[in-house]
């Protein structure tokens, strides 16, 4: 392999140069291979040629057949000498041109993503992810295993061949959705892109385990960090045909697999590999083979010891978190109900406990059975819940859940809430016998099962007559607007108590999320209210009240029972936070943030990008470059993450004077959040303040921009310098 | 005097002896029986000239000397002066080495160099060194002054001997037997052992202890970590081993003895151009250097150097005829090699100015001057080769390839390579029951039991019990010839749970550990797996025993006594020179277990005491409530 990459290397060279610059796209940890193991910053062909030269020094003497010496410790080495090669390699194919966006193979993960998909990781949405390598002798076995880790709600990443086929191939004839929204990320057909699923671990650490890569201690903790957090394995398919028959796998195989062996990722194979049972490198055992494709997933749960919850729902179709941002397209539709095309809502209400007959399932109007294939159907979800601890303000936090419930059932597809809900039904799920009951079936058991401890009775009433539909949903309005109400005035005045969030800990061990009723969390996830359910539901989770005691500093946020807990909670790394500043003390991220808001020096003001846009910023940095150096846990002054919600607070940065410090947002959240600030500005008596906020459109550079500012002239400019 | 355990090639050359009437070793013993009894139970006393006294073990003769000193004074009196030798000799070995640093550290045209900077600093890092943006002669010079203290420092403790495990390090200060400097407990093991001045049987041998420490973890530490410096941490290498590594077509130069400064040079000059060169033009076709005992250790450990035989074999070596040349230094030298290098055309020379053999060349070896000297031995090895009479060639071509350079810093490296370095495999391969425990077998040979069957049984009991070896000195050198390190004797004599470990890691089941004073090397291990964690606290908690079932020397009681002191349960085949103290015998293999963790066996048998090892190693293992072991055993759990 490294004989490889330096040919593929030396080629390169020849036709660009040695100043040519190479990277991956959206990251801003260079290769992150070479950063993690090197420390090096690769950003030229030139740069390369060091990192393969050390990849040569890793590489370990062959063992010999007799008397041989110790070879755990250099093999190891070499597997790093193979990743390094591999790196090299994938890089260069997006030099050359080789990486297509066109097929199947989705090649390198970019920051942006790895963030978005990060926070599934440390919720436990994902218990941990299998990297598979090779196929399965037929297509259903294929579709069968995979399926099953969806179920398992386990992230498949896919690189490599045996004899010249993959997996994804496989999936892709039996038209199997890959994504990153299904849990299915196909990298590459060849071995060299299994590299991009350990890039991924990599950065997986220096994003949220806040480590920052350098030095040998560091290389040291994000293995480790990977070793302890990231369960994740390798599944090595199929013996290949041009190796001799002991070996069974080529040696680039086996290469690779030494180094995800120093993420501590162990391989489990269901071909005759020998075994490496001992213990240490990983935290179970290194290498199982021989396992039968029917116990293959079982197996690597144990061996990765995976915390692996299985929905065990009556429904006709397969059922977990992987299938939940799939697709159903308009020619794979059997019939849809709401969207822009048909009346559709759904309603979540609190009862008491003796109208509420649990399980209970009603179909009011015509089932699937009696509809058109390809048509749209009014549709209203009603559900009932009653339990003795269940308060009023939880209704919301419930019925948000609906999406999600709904959306993890294979060839179901449900998207927004509330009035503005569309879902659609599959041919394939209609075949297996899924119905409109079933979205009953599904709700009953996961408010059951999430909320064990405030949901004792649950009933759904499925409206499919138009005439009942448009009469219900008269009541939900009033319904709709009486919460909207109420929790839209609700300040952090009004409570004294906020709520900590400390789920991301398992990966950013240093941070902690204060999230007030003004402030939600910087994941957009969990407001105030979402916290407070989740104690209600479980008292040892991740989400604690926290009593704000003195005030310290009304307008920067700041409180004495605030302060005392994040100290505890940071391990001692932080004394003090302002929730309303950016510029002191500000609050930390883990690394999941839906947005960053930067301060922009030249403008006095401040710009807010979002995690999906991927181009320039006026402060010369991608969103990837700034998530580099605002996650972890650490204070930066001037740059915080942010909730997207939180940008039409009454609080945002209100110490440093609020709203009419935005001078740039990307477009797309601006369009995104415009309905709620707009609202916001108007309450407040602000006016005009929008159509000066520039986007990427107006400028990406800061000459540009101030120039723009000064031309609209915008407020900021004439507010108190920042800092 | 047949060996029917040893290696074939001994057992030829012990015929050939036979057949040339050449006296060895094992004839001398025969006609030293029946030996001293008062001497081997400990009941004689010569420390002044009131005596020498003895007690009567049995009957109704004295039970006190002419002092009133009685069998348990007289025996421990007598053991802690062989510690006080024995720390003595492992510790001087040290200081010379210093005295070598130091001049490598001066630069100039110093034969010496420092090898490894890595472990240099790490070194000078646990005397709080400086190292950040310093130059490596100036690192090196504050090592040599701080090292230079742990000999003769008058306040506080040695610095090094705090490398050990909090715990233990703590319950030494707490019963006050923290070593404070090398020179000082031996000298004050000689004054408590004067006429008229230690007499409490327990306190002479707690401070027996403390003198021992002096060694382990200082003198013996100071050497292998400044020899690590100076030639290299040894690193896993290949060699091979026995009379066989000396070819007839070649020059073959023997350094015996045990200090690598002369000898590591001999290395180097020997395999040069030149004297290869000088070498063609006598007839041969080049010169080989092969090592004898520890010094052989010493360079095969960090060159691979090959080796030629251990303490037992030395008459042996000559007789096969074709060395050309031996050179000796310090201890386990027999002055009984004169007589049979008169036999041969072997030039027998004594380098140190320490030691010298009557009738025997003396070329005397400094430092300073040290690549002028390996030159004048090398070629006057060359020269002799013209000497050799064909007729008088007895070379056995028996050898056995191994693998040693096993260290504690070696360990990190193959166990998790660059970036995972870590003992965690060996941890878990202890909690998870695959690897019962950990045994280090060790010591010399002796003619008192026959030769390697000691050795050979009871490491093979061990493995094949799932017990993890590790070896050093001339009990290495036996396992070496008999296949032991060689990771394939994993497959064919170790448990299954210790092979899938051998597989794993790829090493042999016996490891290496280099030469007598490298025992240290063992503590730092110890120290290591306990740090790793998982396994308690402290040496004591860790199912791991000590054996030197064919011990002889006086280092091997110090050796012994730093283990017991450092919370080992050490095994040796014949006992101690006590046992005419029944109080001695009770505290030695009993009591002292309970201030200090650790305490002796004896057992001669070299199976049963590999039993009762494990039956230690099983103790420690509940008491860690460790899981059952995988596989099943041979020796069963409980028997």
């Amino acid at each position: 392999m490294v004989d490889q990459a330096d040919e593929a290397l030396a080629t390169v060279l020849k036709k660009y140069g040695k100043d040519t610059a190479v990277a991956y796209p959206n990251t801003a940890y260079y290769l992150p291979i070479m950063y993690l193991f090197l420390g090096q910053k690769v950003k030229q062909l030139g740069d390369l040629e060091h990192s393969m030269q050390e990849a040569r020094k890793l590489l370990g003497r062959v063992p010999e057949d007799k008397n041989w010496v110790p070879y755990l410790g250099e093999t190891l080495d070499s597997g790093v000498a193979t990743l390094i090669a591999e790196e090299t390699i994938e890089s260069l194919k997006y030099l050359n041109g080789d990486h297509k966006e066109d097929d199947i193979w989705l090649g390198f993960t970019g920051d942006n993503i790895l963030r978005q998909q990060g926070i599934k990781l440390v919720d436990g949405r994902m218990p941990g992810f299998a990297a598979i390598a090779g196929c399965t002798e037929t297509n259903a076995e294929a579709v069968e295993l995979v399926r099953g880790l969806q179920e398992r709600n386990i992230l498949v990443f896919i690189a490599g061949n045996t004899n010249g086929r993959s997996i994804a191939e496989q999936l892709a004839e039996e038209g199997i959705e890959m994504d990153w929204d299904c849990f299915i990320v196909p990298y590459g057909k060849d071995t060299t892109a299994a590299v991009h699923a350990l890039n991924f671990a990599a950065r997986a650490a220096m994003t949220f385990g806040g480590i920052e890569a350098g030095t040998s201690k560091a290389t040291r903790e994000i293995l480790m960090y990977n070793n302890d957090r990231v369960h994740a394995f390798v599944m090595a398919l199929g013996a290949d045909s041009d190796v001799d028959k002991e070996q069974l796998i080529t040696d680039d195989k086996y290469a690779t697999a030494a180094g995800a062996i120093n993420f501590g990722f162990p391989v489990i194979s269901d071909v005759n590999l020998p075994q490496i049972l001992p213990t240490g490198i990983c935290n179970y055992e290194h290498v199982i083979s021989g396992v039968k494709l029917e116990e293959i997933i079982p197996r690597a749960i144990e061996l990765r010891d995976l915390t692996v919850k299985v929905e065990n729902i009556p429904i006709p179709v397969p059922y977990g978190a992987g299938f939940e941002g799939e697709r159903v397209r308009k020619e794979d539709m059997h019939v849809q109900f709401g969207g822009k095309l048909s009346e559709a809502f759904e309603l979540l209400r609190m009862k008491p406990l003796a109208e509420v007959e649990d399980g209970k399932i009603e179909v009011i109007g015509p089932e699937v059975g009696d509809m058109k294939e390809g048509e749209s159907y009014p549709l209203a979800i009603v559900v009932d819940v009653a339990g003795r601890d269940f308060q009023e303000d939880f209704e919301t936090v419930l019925e948000r859940r609906i999406h999600e419930f709904i959306s993890c059932a294979n060839g179901i597809f449900h998207m927004g809430q509330r009035a503005i809900i569309w879902l659609r039904i599959s041919k394939e799920a209609h075949s297996k016998g899924f119905k409109v009951r079933d979205f009953g079936e599904i709700l009953v058991a996961r408010l059951h099962n999430e909320f064990t401890s405030i949901v004792d009775r649950v009933q759904v009433r499925l409206y499919t007559d138009p005439a009942k539909v448009t009469e219900i949903h008269e009541s939900a309005k009033a319904v709709y607007a009486d919460r909207d109400d109420r929790i839209g005035g609700m300040t952090d005045e009004d409570v004294d108590q906020f709520y900590s969030c400390t789920l991301c800990q398992s990966y950013a061990p240093n941070h902690v999320c204060i999230v007030t009723p003004e402030r939600l969390g910087l994941c957009g996830a969990y407001t105030w209210l979402d916290s407070k359910a989740s104690f209600q539901i479980n008292k040892h989770g991740p989400n604690e009240p926290v009593d704000k005691g003195a005030v310290l500093d009304p307008a920067k946020g700041q409180w004495k029972g605030i302060n005392e807990y994040i100290k505890v909670k940071s391990n001692n790394t932080l004394d003090k936070f302002n929730a309303y500043s950016m510029m002191e003390e500000p609050m930390t991220s883990c690394g999941c943030f839906e947005c960053i808001a930067a301060i922009v020096p030249e403008a006095n003001g401040i710009m807010i990008v979002d995690r999906d846009f991927t181009g320039m910023t006026p402060v010369g940095m991608t969103f990837s470059t700034l998530a580099g150096q605002v996650g972890g846990g650490l204070q930066v002054p001037g740059f915080i993450g942010i909730g997207k919600l939180y940008i039409s607070s009454n609080k945002f940065i209100s110490a440093e004077g609020g709203h009419q410090r935005i001078v740039w947002m990307s477009k797309q959240l601006k369009e995104e959040i415009t309905p709620r600030l707009e609202e916001r500005l108007t309450k407040n008596g602000v006016t005009g303040l929008l159509e000066k906020i520039a986007t990427e459109e107006d400028a990406e550079e800061p000459d540009k921009l101030a120039a723009f500012l000064e031309k609209v002239g915008h407020p900021a400019l004439e507010m108190e310098p920042m800092f | 005097m047949e060996q029917p355990f040893s290696d074939k090639a001994t057992q030829k050359m012990i015929k050939v002896a036979a057949d040339l009437n050449i006296e060895t070793v094992w004839d001398r013993y025969e006609g030293m029986q029946p030996q001293c009894g008062f001497g081997s139970l400990g009941l004689c006393c010569r420390h002044c000239s009131m005596g020498p006294c003895r007690i009567d073990p049995h009957g109704n003769g004295p039970k006190v000397g002419v002092c009133g000193a009685d069998a348990d004074t007289i025996t421990a009196r007598h053991l802690i002066r062989m510690i006080a030798a024995g720390a003595a000799a492992h510790s001087d070995h040290g200081r010379t080495v210093v005295h070598t640093l130091d001049l490598a550290a001066q630069g100039g045209d110093s034969a010496y160099q420092i090898k490894d900077e890595k472990k240099l600093k790490a070194v000078a890092e646990i005397y709080g060194i400086e190292t950040k943006d310093r130059e490596v002669k100036d690192i090196a010079t504050d090592l040599v002054a701080e090292a230079k203290k742990e000999f003769g420092r008058q306040d506080g403790s040695i610095e090094i001997a705090k490398t050990a495990p909090p715990a233990r390090v703590k319950l030494w200060q707490e019963l006050g037997i923290m070593p404070r400097s090398i020179d000082r407990e031996v000298v004050e093991t000689l004054h408590r052992t004067h006429i008229g001045v230690d007499a409490e049987y327990r306190h002479i041998i707690r401070h027996g202890l403390r003198t021992a420490l002096a060694d382990g973890w200082g003198g013996s530490m100071v050497a292998t970590e400044l020899q690590d410096i100076l030639f290299g941490t040894p690193d896993p290498l290949q060699s091979t081993a026995n009379f066989g590594v000396m070819s007839e077509k070649e020059v073959n130069v023997i350094v015996h003895g045990h200090e690598p400064a002369l000898s590591d040079i001999i290395a180097e000059v020997a395999t040069s151009d030149e004297m290869k060169k000088k070498a063609i033009a006598v007839g041969a076709e080049g010169v080989s250097v092969a090592g004898m005992c520890c010094t052989a250790n010493e360079i095969l450990m960090r060159r691979g150097i090959p080796v030629a035989g251990s303490f037992l074999q030395q008459e042996l070596a000559i007789m096969t005829g074709v060395a050309d040349m031996m050179i000796v230094d310090v201890q386990c030298v027999m002055p009984g090699l004169k007589p049979v290098a008169d036999c041969f055309h072997t030039e027998l020379v004594t380098t140190s100015e320490k030691a010298k053999i009557p009738g025997v060349r003396h070329i005397e070896f400094h430092e300073e001057n040290a690549e002028k000297t390996a030159r004048e031995i090398v070629e006057l090895a060359i020269n002799n080769y013209s000497n050799r009479k064909s007729g008088d060639v007895h070379l056995p071509s028996d050898k056995e390839p191994m693998i040693a350079g096993f260290s504690a810093e070696s360990v990190y490296d193959f166990l998790g390579g660059t970036y995972r370095a870590t003992y965690r495999p060996l941890n878990n391969a202890i909690i998870e029951g695959r690897v019962r425990g950990a045994a280090g077998v060790i010591g010399c040979s002796n003619p008192n039991v026959p030769f390697e069957a000691g050795h050979i049984q009871m490491v093979k009991e061990l493995i094949k019990n799932d017990v993890l070896v590790v070896t050093t000195g001339c009990s290495a050198i036996s396992c070496a010839k008999h296949g032991l390190l060689q990771p394939e004797s994993a497959f064919k004599l170790a448990g299954k749970g210790l092979q899938e470990v051998c597989r794993a890691v790829g090493i042999p089941p016996v490891l290496h550990m280099g030469s007598c004073v490298d025992n240290s090397r063992i503590l730092r291990v110890l120290a290591n797996v306990v740090a790793e964690g998982g396994l308690g606290d402290d040496i004591s908690d860790l199912p791991a025993a000590g054996a030197a079932p064919e011990w002889m020397s006086e280092k091997a009681v110090a050796i012994g006594f730093y283990f017991v002191a450092s919370g080992v349960y050490t095994m040796i085949g014949k006992p101690l020179p006590m046992m005419g103290s029944k109080n001695m015998l009770k505290y030695l293999t009993d009591e002292i277990e309970e201030e200090i963790g650790g305490k002796w066996a004896f057992e001669e048998d070299p199976v049963e005491a590999a039993h009762k090892m494990i039956r230690h190693i099983d103790k420690k293992r509940e008491l860690l409530k460790l899981k059952p072991m995988i596989y099943e055993q041979a020796f069963k759990v409980g028997d």
